[in-house]
């Protein structure tokens, strides 16, 4: 047996066995530090034979390299168990909890809002807004309702003077008229916002949203109404069928007037929109009326179209399976937490209304 | 209105069912509110007299009665009704009954230890009326009948119909037979109406003033003489019972039965109290009189009165007065059937808040062409049950009955609804209507029916046909998805971006109401005047809300009372300066109470403070797009803040508009509002007042610069009084070198040992960094230099050695 192959048998086996660190680093001082018994080897290659000494090169080369290798891998090995070793100690009970963190929400009648906005943005309506506080003439008069019209006592309103001449708008139907006046036609809006009447039990609230609708143009009519409407409740309830029912009604700043009804039933205590034999009343509509048109400079003979008055409050009732009305006044940390919604749940159309 | 399919077969034919009926009053706009089956259980109901009281033994309000149902033996029953009094006819439930109104079903009970067989009914339970003070009271008419069932066997049910102010034709039964009989629902049957053929002359004088604003402009009579008011035969009773009204007595049964059926609203005077003739006018101030329920009323100038010599007899139209009214052994009747304007109707009944069947018939306006049918109906059928002797009709007039006329031309229809129907169609429907047609070249010359007020434009033609052919009919145009316009504009967009940038950082979004309680706003309303609303629903939601914390922090206390201690909530809506139209701003208002990290075990707990809502302003700002380099704050804030705990925000020193307050709320506050907390902390953005971002997203992105060059930190501690800001260190050395100062941060202030009185450490980090080269000693020394050097100077700070 050559010299070579007895170190790198002797190595090879002192290797396998158990090491600690500086035990490998001392071999590795005993096979290649200066005198080391493989740098000799090294040293003796110019003495050798020329026949012989390719052959000895080349074992050489190949015993240093394992020797190298096995001696790499042993001190990754030592070291990686020290590592394991110090971590094993640093464990921790990782199911205690998280640092805290808290949790916005969107109101379901703010994500509402945003819904019909999104819905309506596809069709080409545009967001207006009107304030608070209006005058009678925009909340009444100018909507062909009249102070001796007793269309006027559906309305209970508040007012903020005697005369009665300020008050806090009954519906969203005066930005119909604002919208109207400052612009020429067409018309193409929504109108989403807080509306005010004097009336408080189980069912009604003193405030609460409704959305306006207006679309006046030339050839507009009671089929494009229907239309609109028809893509409205099937959009924004998520269904591929609505079954939707046009009643007439009577509203002075529309002729004709439609009340509108969709379908649904009652399952294990979930409403079920689009299905079954009942009827819920969810929106009032009709063609502006000519006088309303007169009224904000529009000609009636070259114009129409129609608008619409939706509770924002119900829908967002029906959709979200809310049983109160009140609660969404409430406040109550509970219910906001558990009707809210994530601030990240933007609705839009590309990713649809909702997850 | 309430109807019921039998009374409708008195005005018209037809094959169909119930179920078809309430199909088509729906469809043709005559909403079905409800159906009651009046006919379930109510022959149980009898006419029953109570006998005699006692109180009960173990309740004061409670009494015993004895009650004669026409049996044997005496029923006992229980009653808690303030009039149950001996002598009294009324109306008995046994067990087994089922109570209309409130469909629970009667059982032998023990009440407070008397058992009580059965129940004495209330108008209200019994679906009669709205009056549920008291049991029913029968009059003395009744007492024969004792026993006997209440209610007929009516195999009709109640339906209910919610009738829109403009049908004033369809209050009465003939008005919906008319309408359903045009939309196909069988033939409509004719009146054969007889008129009273009489020589005697109406003998009592009418006059009606002509005088501006007269409310009454016909005004028709007649005298019925020698009659003996009775009791209403059953046919008659019936009919009232079947509809849920109570009969009284055979006069004022047979005007209500005309009114119901016609919609023609009568009223009977007992002649022999009226004094010397009846005189149409306007009320004088102050006159008075005493009307049918019982109450007194004091006139203002201009209501139209019915009067006599001695003075006011009634108000025209909507009620009589208890002088002339007619009772049990009235003998000589007059019966008006009069026309009064609309408008003057309710100008008085609103005045005198004062509301009844005839004000509602009238104020939506009769049909001025059924005084005579009027008359003839209900004196003919008083003459069959009472006797006596009718005289001729007198009819006074001021004005003649205008025929009205629209030009409606056929085309509007389809141009309105987007789909057509025939000429044919049109006529038949029209002319079902009680309309007459003249077919001229381009159109067709309608003549109005006299019982149609609402009727007046060539649109109202066009809703006429469409709601009688159908709006199943109306076919669906579906929408074009294409926009031309943005949807949202730049505020709104900020508007949305800020609500859900705030609840990202933690805060439920509260919805309350834009009103307040006085109390409360009071605390948060600082310079703005109070908005007070005429009518309140209630007191503590008196006045507009100047700020949203007056609500929002009456709803934390609310939850904090629920046993939540750690809350974050906000609103986004208006607060209200004045109150005109549009003097109200848009703000984004929040609250934060309690602690961060509340029993955690691996942070430290501490109180929500300042700088927690000052982050969410400045964050919320700067994810909007300003630029917080150039925020400016200082400290004068509203006196619902603490005056050392607080600041308000600007976009940038030219300090144009208050953007943002924030900090703590006022301690004297929360003492007053007991608000439990360990920490209450709030800001309000000032939506309106942000200016919008001049640059949009779209130009932000469009350049990518940064420096690779190697940056530096470098460390100062200043001394300076305590009253300098730190953002006034950070103004001054920002804007030295804009090219070679990237960051500025605060990371030590300190006051105490080793610094003097009246003066403060504030330690400060400075990032240099060039986009040019790599800095050098020299350059930073330069820098360095130049930063000590201009501190010192601006500020009065010394540099701590």
């Amino acid at each position: 047996m050559s010299d070579l192959k007895k170190i790198r048998d002797e190595f090879i086996s002192k290797l396998k066995g158990k090491l600690n660190l500086s035990e490998i680093n001392q071999i590795k001082s005993e096979l290649f530090g200066k005198n080391g018994l493989v740098s000799s080897q090294f040293k003796k290659i110019g003495t050798i034979v020329e026949s012989e000494r390719k052959k000895f090169a080349t074992d050489l080369n190949v015993i240093k390299d394992e020797l190298q290798d096995l001696i790499n891998s042993k001190i990754d090995e030592v070291e990686n168990a020290e590592i394991n070793k110090k971590l094993d100690k640093e464990k921790i009970d990782i199911t205690l909890p998280e640092r805290p963190f808290v949790r916005g929400k969107i109101h379901p009648v703010s994500q509402t809002i945003d819904e019909i906005s999104s819905i309506f943005s596809e069709i080409g309506f545009s967001v207006e807004e009107g304030p608070d506080v209006e005058n009678e003439y925009n909340n009444f008069t100018a909507l062909n309702t009249p102070d001796d019209h007793p269309a006027r006592d559906m309305h209970d309103t508040f007012y903020l003077d005697e005369k009665k001449q300020k008050l806090l708008r009954t519906h969203t139907s005066p930005v119909q008229i604002r919208t109207m006046l400052k612009d020429k036609p067409p018309f193409k809006i929504i109108a989403p916002g807080r509306t005010y009447r004097s009336d408080s039990d189980q069912t009604h609230a003193p405030m609460f949203h409704q959305v306006e609708g207006l679309h006046i143009d030339k050839n507009i009519n009671m089929g494009h109404l229907k239309g609109c409407l028809n893509y409205l409740i099937k959009e924004f309830f998520e269904v591929d069928k609505i079954k939707m029912r046009f009643r007439p009604s009577h509203f002075p700043f529309t002729e004709p007037s439609a009340e509108v009804d969709i379908g649904y039933e009652m399952k294990n205590g979930k409403i079920i929109i689009g299905e079954g034999n009942q009827w819920l009343e969810i929106l009032g509509c009709g063609m502006v009326h000519p006088n309303v048109l007169k009224n904000v400079k529009v000609d009636p003979t070259k114009f129409q179209g129609y608008a619409f008055g939706i509770g924002i409050d119900r829908l967002a009732m029906l959709k979200y399976g809310i049983n109160d009305l009140r609660a969404f006044f409430d406040c109550d940390y509970r219910w906001l937490s558990h009707f809210g919604f994530d601030p990240l749940d933007v609705p839009t159309n590309y990713r649809g209304l909702s997850r | 209105m309430k109807i019921t399919f039998d009374w409708l077969q008195d005005h018209l034919k037809t094959n169909l069912k119930e179920k078809h009926l309430l199909e088509q009053l729906t469809n043709i706009g005559l909403e079905v509110e409800s159906v009651d089956s009046l006919s379930a259980d109510t022959e149980l109901f009898k006419i029953a007299k109570i006998v005699k009281t006692e109180k009960h033994p173990n309740a004061d309000r409670l009494k015993v009665c004895d009650v004669d149902v026409g049996e044997k033996e005496f029923k006992k029953v229980v009653c808690g009704a303030a009039n149950a009094r001996e002598g009294l006819i009324t109306i008995y439930a046994p067990p087994g009954a089922t109570i209309p109104k409130t469909k629970t079903k009667l059982v032998v009970a023990k009440i407070r230890g008397v058992t009580s067989y059965g129940m004495l009914c209330s108008e209200a339970e019994l679906n009669l009326s709205n009056e549920s003070e008291g049991i029913t009271e029968l009059s003395k008419k009744f007492e024969k009948n004792i026993g006997k069932k209440f209610f007929s066997k009516s195999k009709s049910n109640l339906i209910d119909l919610s009738i829109t102010p403009n049908r004033p034709d369809c209050l009465g039964v003939r008005g919906i037979a008319r309408d359903l009989v045009a939309s196909g629902f069988g033939k409509l049957l004719e009146l054969k109406q007889k008129k009273i053929k009489s020589t005697i002359k109406q003998t009592l004088k009418v006059k009606i003033n002509k005088e501006k604003n007269q409310g009454c402009t016909a005004f028709g009579s007649c005298l019925i003489t020698n009659v003996k008011n009775t009791e209403s035969p059953q046919w008659l009773k019936d009919k009232l019972i079947s509809v849920g009204q109570k009969p009284i007595s055979a006069i004022v049964d047979v005007t209500n039965y005309v009114m119901l059926d016609i919609n023609r609203p009568l009223h009977a005077y007992d002649v022999d109290k009226i004094e010397k003739g009846i005189i149409v006018r306007s009320s004088n101030s102050g006159e008075k009189f005493t009307a049918l329920d019982n109450k007194d009323y004091k006139l203002e100038k201009g209501m139209c009165v019915i009067s006599d010599q001695k003075g006011v007899l009634g108000l025209g139209g909507i009620i009589g007065g208890t002088r002339s009214g007619t009772e049990l052994d009235t003998k000589n009747i007059l019966l008006e059937s009069a026309y009064f304007e609309p408008r003057s109707i309710r100008n008085t009944s609103k005045k005198l808040n004062l509301d009844t069947d005839a004000k509602f018939r009238f104020e939506r306006g009769i049909d001025p062409s059924s005084i005579e049918d009027g008359l003839n109906k209900a004196a003919l059928l008083i003459k069959d049950i009472c006797g006596g002797k009718i005289s001729k009709i007198d009819i006074q007039r001021i004005e003649t009955n205008k025929i009205k006329t629209i030009k409606f031309d056929p085309n509007l229809f389809e141009k309105i609804t987007g789909f057509n129907i025939s000429i044919k169609e049109i006529f038949k429907i029209l002319e079902d209507l009680g309309f007459k047609i003249k077919k001229e070249k381009n159109y067709l010359k309608l003549i109005i029916p006299t019982w149609r007020p609402d009727i007046s434009k060539e649109i109202d033609i066009v809703e006429e046909l469409v709601r009688i052919t159908g709006y199943d009919k109306i076919k669906i145009i579906d929408p074009i998805k294409e926009r031309n316009k943005s949807t949202l504009t730049q505020s709104q967009k900020l508007f949305h971006f800020l609500q859900r940038a705030i609840a990202s950082k933690g805060y439920l979004e509260a919805i309350t109401w834009s009103f307040t309680d006085s109390n409360y706003n009071n605390h948060f309303k600082d310079k703005n005047k109070e908005i007070k609303i005429v009518n309140p629903i209630s007191s503590d939601l008196g006045v507009l809300r100047n700020s949203i914390f007056s609500n929002l922090i009456m709803y934390m206390n609310k939850n904090l009372d629920r046993g939540f201690k750690d809350l974050s909530i906000f609103e986004i809506g208006p607060v209200f300066t004045g109150s005109n139209p549009g003097e109200q701003n848009t703000v984004v208002c929040g609250l934060s109470a309690g602690k961060k990290s509340r029993l955690s075990w691996i942070e430290k707990e501490r109180n929500v403070d300042v700088f927690d809502v000052k982050r969410d302003v400045v964050q919320t700002l700067v994810e909007a797009g300003y630029n917080s380099d150039k925020f400016f704050i200082d400290s004068e804030t509203p006196n619902y803040y603490h005056p050392g705990k607080s600041g308000r925000l600007f976009l940038n020193r030219d300090k144009n508009q208050v953007v943002a307050y924030f900090g703590e709320i006022h301690p004297n506050i929360l003492k007053k509002i007991d608000v439990k907390t360990e920490s209450l902390v709030g800001f309000e953005i000032l939506i309106d007042n942000l200016e919008l971002p001049k640059k949009t997203l779209n130009d932000q992105k469009t350049k990518f610069e940064v420096s690779d060059y190697q940056k530096s930190e470098r460390d100062f501690a200043f001394i300076v009084a305590k009253e300098v800001k730190a953002q006034d260190l950070i103004n001054v050395i920002s804007k030295l070198d804009q090219k070679l100062i990237s960051n500025i941060n605060v990371f030590d202030i300190y006051e105490g040992e080793n610094i003097p009185e009246n003066k403060k450490s504030i330690a400060i980090s400075v990032t240099i960094q060039s986009t040019e080269k790599t800095l050098n000693d020299n350059d930073l020394e330069n820098i360095n230099n130049l930063i000590i050097k201009t501190v010192e100077n601006k500020t009065g700070a010394k540099i701590r050695s």
